[in-house]
This record gives structure tokens, sequence and C-alpha cells, in this order.
């Protein structure tokens, strides 16, 4: 009996500790998003993570993009054959790499690259005062740190996923073409007469929450970082895993917006 | 001054209680600064010297009590106001605390760019001429905090807590982790550069060189609340065992390892 109470007390304990995260992580978004829309405003700041989430991370978006077309065209084709429906390789990479794969897999890519980044920069900074010196100093931490990084995060984002659209498109191309014998022409033909506004659109929306969801958490783990060493180096894990299965949660839900 | 004109405190905190889960910080602060006067709090590690200088910065929200400054109650204050009550603070952390990103003149402007709208040409100008107050050279202001030593960082932290002209300046472990040199260097600076704008001064430390440098003065808290209060003359001549034992650095006495860390 005992054993059953404190089985029950466990995870009961673990299931009101979540809800309470749910609703810190809610409320930290809602004053975060409030913040946005009132001045004073850190452009600065802003252009700064503009380069950072987003050109800097355009040659592991794009490399992860122009392989991943690649492959799909190279494991594409040769599941096709089985069936004698080579011709709809063109049509499969475009389709896969819009709405699924690019948004995807940049998200992730992303999160960890960006993620990690803000959740180490923002921890080290709570853990040194940082922040207390910003308070002191008449600047809202929020206005200043996590508005510029949720703002770029869901701007870049989708800007990034187009350019790893296009990308990823060209790497089937390239190996559909050059290595298995399609005609340019026709596979250019193939994947524009496939290809509708919905495809790209719905792979850029899911791009954009995405990017608002990996800056948000990297910002919120960040900003609720323990102390030392170990806090941070938690917050950045937290950060990363939180964000990535964010990422796959929503990816789902928003598919089924779109698409069902 | 007379006696039907009692003039109001600078900072005033009353039964002030801060717990965090079970451990209770601060369970009843009582403390009384006057303007222009520069109050020394002493205390052990983990008695709750830096949650009582958070919970008057308003950076740490207490459980109950009363915390004023000048007469207005901060405790229930509206954010709007609290930024414009937070320009009138200035700030020393303990680990300097300046903006990694920023090179030192920023740090140093960092107020008055962002607190009081001050264009950058003005502010590098002021910035400069406060690096100088703290005695150091015009050419650190285009380095980043990384490359500054301990030492130096502290000083431009104390620029950067006085450039804004504060009415209550707060020092957290001015000292900790300095050499005895440059701590007195510190300490002489803090006693100037407080004089020379008639600032109130609020200082955490368990430095006793410090106290006797800095302080007009003296409060000692243990177990989360103040237990004495007095110059730094009546410190010395105290028969508070508390007191006694702290600025003597005495192992034996009723404050013990346990207590502090119960606390």
């Amino acid at each position: 009996m005992t054993i059953v109470l404190n089985l029950c007390h466990t995870i009961g304990a673990s299931i009101l500790n979540f809800l309470a995260n749910i609703g810190t992580i809610v409320a930290f978004a809602g004053k975060s998003i409030g913040h946005i829309f009132k001045g004073p405003f850190f452009g600065r700041n802003l252009m700064r993570q503009f380069m950072d989430i987003g050109y800097y991370s355009l040659p592991v978006v794009g490399l992860t993009a122009l392989f991943t077309g690649m492959v799909l065209a190279l494991q594409s084709y040769t599941g096709f054959t089985r069936f004698n429906a080579e011709g709809a390789v063109a049509a499969v990479v475009i389709l896969s790499i819009t709405r699924e794969l690019a948004p995807v897999l940049a998200g992730l890519m992303v999160a960890g690259r960006v993620g990690a980044s803000i959740a180490a920069e923002i921890g080290t900074m709570r853990v040194t005062e940082q922040i207390d010196a910003l308070s002191t100093l008449s600047v809202n931490p929020y206005k200043y740190l996590i508005v510029p990084r949720i703002l770029a995060g869901t701007i870049t984002l989708p800007i990034l996923v187009f350019i790893g659209d296009l990308i990823g498109v060209y790497g089937g191309y390239i190996v559909s073409v050059h290595s298995l014998g399609f005609g340019s022409g026709s596979y250019i033909s193939q994947s524009w007469d496939t290809l509708q506004t919905i495809d790209v659109v719905s792979g850029l929306v899911k791009a954009a929450v995405f990017g608002f969801l990996i800056t948000l958490m990297g910002c919120y783990h960040g900003f609720n970082s323990g102390r030392g060493a170990q806090g941070v180096g938690a917050a950045t894990t937290n950060a990363v895993v939180s964000a990535s299965i964010l990422i796959l949660i929503s990816n789902f839900v928003l598919t089924q917006v779109f698409f069902s | 001054m007379t006696k039907n004109t009692p003039k109001i405190p600078k900072i005033e905190m009353k039964n002030v209680v801060k717990s965090f889960g079970d451990k209770h910080v601060l369970t009843g602060v009582d403390l009384t600064v006057n303007p222009q006067e520069s109050m020394v709090i002493i205390g052990g590690s983990g008695t709750g010297k830096s949650v009582t200088l958070k919970c008057v910065l308003g950076i740490i929200k207490p459980d109950t009590g009363s915390i004023k400054v000048d007469g207005v109650e901060v405790t229930t204050m509206e954010p709007s106001d609290h930024d414009k009550l937070m320009s009138t603070f200035g700030m020393l952390f303990q680990g300097g605390a300046l903006f990694d990103s920023l090179p030192v003149w920023e740090n140093v402007a960092f107020g008055l760019i962002h607190g009081q709208k001050m264009s950058k040409d003005e502010a590098r100008a002021v910035a400069i001429e406060k690096i100088r107050a703290v005695g150091m050279g015009e050419r650190v202001a285009d380095l980043y905090p990384a490359e500054l030593s301990g030492g130096m960082q502290k000083r431009i932290s104390l620029a950067r807590a006085i450039a804004t002209s504060p009415d209550i300046i707060f020092f957290d472990e001015p000292t900790t982790g300095l050499d005895p040199i440059m701590a007195d260097v510190i300490n002489d600076l803090i006693v100037k550069c407080v004089k020379d704008l008639g600032a109130t001064a609020l200082t955490i430390t368990h430095d006793m060189a410090s106290v006797r440098k800095i302080a007009d003065k003296v409060a000692m808290i243990h177990d989360g609340k103040i237990i004495w209060t007095g110059t730094v003359k009546e410190m010395d001549n105290t028969d508070n065992p508390y007191v006694d034992q702290f600025i003597h650095g005495r192992a034996e006495g009723p404050i013990t390892k346990h207590s502090d860390l119960a606390a």
C-alpha cells in the first residue's frame, strides 16, 4: 500500500511540476510578446541577432538542405524504380523539401546552433549578475535581451528555410540530372508543375513558428539558469532538447492544420 | 536640525521577510539609512546581506514588510515608477557585472545612453571623465572587459555606478577578490566618489578594512535580522558578542558555522 501511495505521490508531483513549468513558460512568452509592442526598442541588438541567428546559420542550413535534397533524390529513385515510377522523383523531392524537410531540419539545426548559444549567453549573464545590472541601469532585460532574439528568430528562420528550399531542390536536381539520367528541362518542369503556393507557404509558416520556439526556449532557459557552470550547462541542454521536441510536436499540429 | 522636523530616511526597511522555498533568508530586517550617510552591513556568508541589498534595489521582491526610499513605498510600486526610481540608483556588483559584448566606455555610459537618453558622443565624453575619476586612463575606453584585470574591472564598474550621478549607490562586496593594496584603492575611490556626489551609500561586506574606511554607520546582520547598529567607534567598543566575534574574526563565539548555514 505504501509503495502504491509513494508511486502516486511521485507521479502526481511530476505532473504538477510539469504543469507548473508550462505555466511559467507561457507567462514568460506572454511577457516577452507584450514587450515587443512597447518601446524602447534596441535596434542595434536586433541587427546583431539577425546576423547571429540568420546570416551565420546560413552555411549549416544550406549544407543540410543540399545533402538532404541529394539523398532524397537518390532514395526516391531507388525505391520508385521498383514500381516503374521514376517520374515521380522530381515531385517527391520538391514537395518533401518545401513542406517538411527544409523547415524541420533547418529548425533542428538552428535549435542546436542558436538555441544553445542563446541559453549559454543569457545564462552566463544571469550567473555573472549582468541581467541584474541591466535592471539597475534602468533597462528592462526583456526589451534588451529577449525581444531582439525572439523577433530575429521568428523573422529570419522563414528566410533561411526559403533559401534552404532552393538549395535542397537544387541538390535533388544535381543528382537527378547528372547521376540518374533525368533530362534537365523535364525535371524542372515536373517540379514546377507539382509545386503549389501552399507547399511553400506552409513551410515558411512552420519556420516562423520554429524560430519563435527556438529563441523562446533559449531565452527562457538562459534567463532562469541555475548558478555556476553546471546551471548554465543544464540551461543549454534544456534549451536545445525542449526546442527540438516542440519543433516536432508543432510540426505535426501545423501539418494537420494545413493539409488534413 | 530641530526636533519638530525629523528628516525622512533615504532608505527605511521595516520587518522585511524573504524566503526561498523552505530557506528563510530574511526573517524581519529593520534598517534605516539617512541621507548622505554611508551605511555598511556586515555579516557572515549566507546571512542575507546580498538579499537585503537586492530587496532594496527591487531585483528581489520581499514576501512581507515595507521598504521605503525617500519616504515612498517601493514594494508596491508600478513598474514605470520603479524604472524612474532605478535611475536614481547606482550599483557596484561583486563580480563587476560588466557587459562582455560592449567596450569599456559603453559599459560606463550604458545608463546615460539607455536610461537618460544622452547622445553617444556626449555619453562617451562623460564616460571618459568617469574613467579618469576612478584613476584610469582614456586608453582603456575602447578595450573590452575581458582585456582588463580584476581590479581594473572593479574600477570600471565603479565608474559605471557613478556615471549617472545617482542619489544612492549600492556596493556589493566591493573589495572581494582583490589584493589588499587594490582593495584600499577601491575603498578610497568609493569614499571620494560618494562624498563628491553627496550620495547615500549602502555597502555590504565582510572586509573589516573596508568597513573602517567606508562606513559612517555599521549594521550587523545575523540569521536574517539586523542585530546591531552603530558607528565604527561604537562597533570597536561594543559588548555585543556577535559583533565582537565577527569583527575580530574569531572561530569561537555565538556565531557558529551551523547557524550561518542554517540561515
